[in-house]
């Protein structure tokens, strides 16, 4: 039954997974320029007002980030599924014609998002233009499209197990994290004035989907690439997943009560919230640990240096972004001031990228070592140690700033001002925050800078090396 | 009814580890299978109890209940006022006074309120202010937005209106025309109609029980 592919040779999977990356890329791109644009519009609010408002370039920052991110990981298990269960991925022009619809979809949401921008209160712009439901902006025509398109990735990862008679740990755990992840956008799908009800739903898609089936998938497709960069046993690689979903979902599913604090919902969600979500880092911690010491083990040395970096950099980012700035302010008793402050998104910038975009990264340097040079015993090249410090230092740099901006909120709006209009104001114009947004905006600066020099060692890795030393005096 | 969080934490966790002690009778807990089942036991206990409390919330936070006020709240006045036991504002619903000039009765107040939902969501206001503390920072929170000072001290006087709904209602449709900051809210197009509905969602929105977010706004006694 299985379709053994000639070293050397690509599955049609991975083809195509080939096609998710680069739209990925693309599109990460465009993040970091709607971001950029909007960290601008901090500093001089007249920048493009009334054409192209911050309202929208903030709207098309975050979408692009969620697409990209969901274009990776497909990818990602479309690169490693074949090579996990020995066989071509079954319905491969399905997953084609998904791969085309989705990106025609998104097309067609962002020109309207940047030429059409609103429209009037009623159903037909729910539908149409935005939901206007931070995150979950994507008019609902595109919220159909999007549970398709999962459900197609379901079906295509079930189905390919069942041919291949051979349903591995690590297959079993993405199996079920797929079910929860086409079924928990659909709690997003739904309008109704009721603002508190609307939040208790909205936090199912932004924290149990982003949360919670996202570091699983990412852990799963860790899993896969640890056996493959490493070779780690998949007794030992297939442990860990299991501790870490038994972790993840154990204090991640009520962990979602801190989010529940001031909603408008009971208070046994403050002592439940505030619990499961201290505990919300172990599983992190633990990766780090385990990263820590794979690396150990083989003297930071690997066939492919830059997935290895890129890999230990997951451990640390998810485990101080999502660990770290995230329970810094996961308390309801810190939370009652720093709630809806820079902290947020400094939190925000860290774990998004600490978990996500270094899990993808990974991912696409392992693929351009099969693609490009699979007979080089070395994957290396100059150009990605620059951008590997440079990204990791301005994300670094943008968290920090808005920590600073985010702390003088906490004390100038929310702690001392009574959160009025005039006290956020008053916070806006404070020193420290102003000089945050200015540093934010220069790290974000250097950000699209390293964006830059990975796109193009991306483009060039492994192209135009030495070939492997003949012997010397070999003829041709 | 009452769940203590505390019996609730206790409770899921011991079940967790018990259950799957007992299921993986037999294996070290070094070995996959210890793993997988406590995947599975605490996966399926929390997502339980999350089902549980997720009908129990509903229930308190449904329009007309305690936590949450019904729609023709906005006919009343609102205040906050310090709960010194628990030490949070909690927020007052008072006497009757009208919301435009006449009382509205409960279905005209849904589609009021309904529409400045759909308003709000339609003009993406989540993606600079904050609600409830959720949403962007480029703009200020509108958790208790209709109980802030400014728009008695402030917009009254520009916009020339006699009341704050009639001020808000003329601001929210000419933001660009009034500034307040140096950030200046654009223009969103909204009608006469729309502006009206979003401040009585505003009202509205400034009369949920937040558990006492934000504290002592606008310094409530």
């Amino acid at each position: 039954m299985t379709q053994a592919v000639p070293q050397g040779k690509l599955y049609e999977s991975q083809k195509l997974a080939l096609w998710y990356f680069w739209v990925a890329l693309a599109l990460f791109g465009a993040q970091v320029l709607f971001g950029l644009l909007a960290a601008w519009q901090y500093l001089d609010p007249n920048f493009l007002y009334g054409k192209l408002n911050f309202v929208t370039n903030r709207m098309l920052h975050i979408n692009a980030m969620i697409v990209w991110l969901l274009l990776g990981f497909m990818g990602g298990v479309y690169w490693f599924l074949p090579l996990e269960l020995g066989r071509e991925v079954v319905g491969i022009r399905l997953a084609r014609f998904a791969f085309f619809t989705l990106i025609a979809a998104v097309g067609i949401v962002v020109l309207v998002y940047l030429l059409v921008q609103y429209g009037p209160g009623n159903a037909f712009t729910l539908w149409f233009i935005t939901e206007g439901r931070e995150y979950i902006e994507a008019p609902r025509w595109a919220d159909f499209g999007i549970v398709a398109v999962m459900t197609v990735f379901l079906y295509n990862v079930v189905a390919t197990a069942l041919k291949a008679k051979r349903i591995t740990g690590v297959v079993a755990v993405l199996m079920f994290d797929l079910v929860a992840l086409a079924g928990l956008y659909t709690a997003g799908m739904h309008y109704t004035p009721n603002i508190s009800m609307d939040q208790y739903f909205w936090w199912w898609v932004v924290h149990l989907w982003v949360e919670a089936t996202w570091e699983v998938l990412v852990g799963s497709i860790m899993a896969m690439a640890l056996m493959h960069l490493l070779g780690t046993p998949r007794r030992i690689v297939e442990t860990w997943l299991y501790l870490e979903v038994a972790l993840v979902f154990g204090t991640g599913i009520l962990g979602l009560g801190h989010h529940y604090f001031w909603i408008g919902t009971p208070e046994y969600w403050l002592g439940l919230g505030g619990f499961f979500s201290a505990l919300e880092p172990i599983p992190l911690v633990a990766m780090v640990v385990h990263a820590v010491y794979d690396a150990g083990v083989h003297r930071m040395q690997t066939v492919n240096q830059p997935a290895l970096f890129w890999a230990i950099a997951q451990a640390f980012g998810n485990f101080i972004g999502a660990g770290v700035w995230g329970f810094m302010q996961t308390l309801p008793q810190i939370n009652l001031y720093s709630h809806g402050t820079q902290l947020a998104p400094a939190h925000g910038h860290l774990a998004f990228f600490g978990a996500y975009v270094t899990a993808i990264l990974t991912v696409i340097y392992m693929a351009l070592h099969q693609v490009r040079r699979p007979e080089l015993p070395r994957f290396d090249s100059k150009l990605w140690k620059w951008a590997f410090v440079l990204m990791v230092v301005s994300i670094f740099g943008m968290s920090a700033a808005m920590t600073v901006a985010g702390f003088t909120q906490t004390m100038v709006e929310r702690a001392i001002g009574g959160s009025t209009w005039q006290a956020y104001i008053d916070a806006q114009q404070h020193p420290w925050f102003q000089n945050g947004m200015v540093w934010r905006f220069v790290f974000g600066v250097f950000f699209l800078v390293s964006y830059l020099v990975l796109l193009w060692d991306v483009a060039t890795i492994g192209k135009g090396e030495a070939k492997v030393p003949k012997e010397v005096g070999a003829h041709d | 009814m009452e769940i203590g969080w505390i019996e609730t934490t206790i409770g899921a966790l011991f079940a967790t580890v018990i259950l799957t002690l007992w299921l993986s009778r037999g294996s070290g807990w070094l070995e996959p299978r210890f793993w997988r089942n406590a995947a599975v036991v605490s996966s399926l206990i929390m997502t339980g109890i999350l089902v549980y409390l997720t009908i129990d919330s509903l229930n308190q936070i449904r329009e007309g209940s305690a936590r949450v006020p019904a729609y023709t709240v906005i006919n009343r006045t609102i205040g906050l006022k310090r709960d010194y036991e628990k030490r949070r504002d909690i927020p007052v619903i008072g006497e009757e006074v009208g919301f435009f000039g006449k009382i509205w009765s409960e279905e005209e107040a849904y589609a009021l309120v309904n529409k400045g939902k759909m308003t709000l969501q339609s003009r993406n206001c989540m993606d600079c202010h904050t609600l409830l503390g959720n949403g962007a920072y480029f703009a200020p929170d509108l958790t208790r937005a209709w109980l802030d000072p400014k728009w008695e001290t402030m917009v009254k006087g520009m916009t020339g209106k006699a009341t704050k709904e009639e001020a808000m209602a003329e601001w929210l449709q000419h933001p660009n025309r009034y500034p307040t900051f140096v950030r200046r809210m654009p223009n969103l197009g909204l009608t006469e109609e729309e502006a009206k509905a979003l401040v009585a969602f505003l009202k509205w929105m400034s009369a949920i029980d937040t558990n006492g977010f934000p504290d002592r706004f606008a310094g409530a006694q």
